[in-house]
């Protein structure tokens, strides 16, 4: 398929809809609606059989079990077919005894790749770079991360995101730069003056009016 | 079709939905509960399961054709 140069310029932003699919994986036709009311780390990689995909594989399916108890499903994507996909996963469970749970998009018509700007034609123009998803319950794209073909990305860092991202939605707070479950998470600013004094006074730990922490 | 292999047999995800759905019409939502199986695995399967005419959907509900009764039987 060739791509337009408006294709591969397209790029989803955080805010918005998750752009909507049906695709081809390893666990039959899906499509995104088929995950609304789950929050969805959908992820590229750019081929099967490479060593820092192989690694990443066996990565992410060692933290599903800890991602699911968060309600969070994993579905994975290259630009393979679902053959080479199995054949992979078949390979990667015979070396490495971990075996791969989730679904992975046979996206070998870029569909999905283009709608969602995972093709940087500055790395390759033929497969994707490390992209990561992150969907609320609701479809809304809620994180994006991008990694370039050399570097494997961090599960500490996934799994941190979305444990920020889950006390956001269930406490209206934001969380500070390393924050991890248990530390003080951040109260959002005040809107006006009044807000501002009166924050002043609720017993916040303040460094000022416009940073404060409290513990949940 | 992930569960419905192409000699028309459920595989064994699919038999787990179909059983689910002896007992009466249910949403992907009740199947999934009953099965243990992902929500999204559910819902794909389901749609496989009509289209081989095992199950029929009913606004947002299966349940069990003839065919796929006597699979389950």
């Amino acid at each position: 398929m060739e791509e337009t140069k408006e294709q591969i310029g397209y790029m989803p932003r955080i805010g918005e809809p998750a752009p909507p699919f049906e695709a081809v994986t390893t666990h039959g036709k899906l499509k995104l609606e088929d995950f609304k009311g789950s929050w969805l780390i959908l992820f590229s990689h750019p081929a099967d059989f490479t060593p820092v995909c192989t690694t990443e594989f066996i990565a992410f399916s060692e933290i599903q079990p800890e991602l699911q108890k968060r309600g969070v499903e994993l579905l994975g994507l290259s630009v393979d077919s679902v053959s080479s996909h199995i054949a992979w996963a078949r390979n990667v469970e015979e070396k490495t005894k971990v075996k791969i749970p989730f679904p992975i998009i046979a996206d070998l018509n870029k569909e999905v790749s283009l709608a969602y700007g995972m093709v940087h034609p500055g790395q390759s123009k033929t497969e994707t770079v490390r992209c990561v998803f992150m969907i609320d319950p609701n479809q809304i794209i809620r994180t994006i991360l991008y990694y370039p073909l050399s570097t494997g990305r961090n599960m500490d860092e996934i799994l941190r995101l979305v444990d920020a991202l889950q006390t956001t939605d269930k406490h209206g707070v934001a969380t500070p730069a390393n924050w991890r479950p248990g530390d003080k998470v951040v109260v959002p600013p005040p809107n006006t003056q009044e807000m501002a004094e009166e924050r002043l006074k609720q017993g916040y730990e303040c460094v000022d009016w416009y940073l404060c922490r409290k513990r949940l | 079709m992930a569960c419905v292999s192409p000699d028309g047999k459920p595989t064994e995800s699919g038999t787990r939905m179909l059983r689910a759905l002896r007992a009466g019409s249910k949403s992907p939502e009740e199947v999934a509960l009953e099965t243990g199986l992902p929500l999204f695995k559910v819902r794909s399967g389901l749609r496989d399961i009509a289209q081989a005419g095992l199950a029929e959907q009913k606004e947002d509900r299966y349940r069990l054709t003839e065919k796929g009764a006597t699979l389950v039987e």
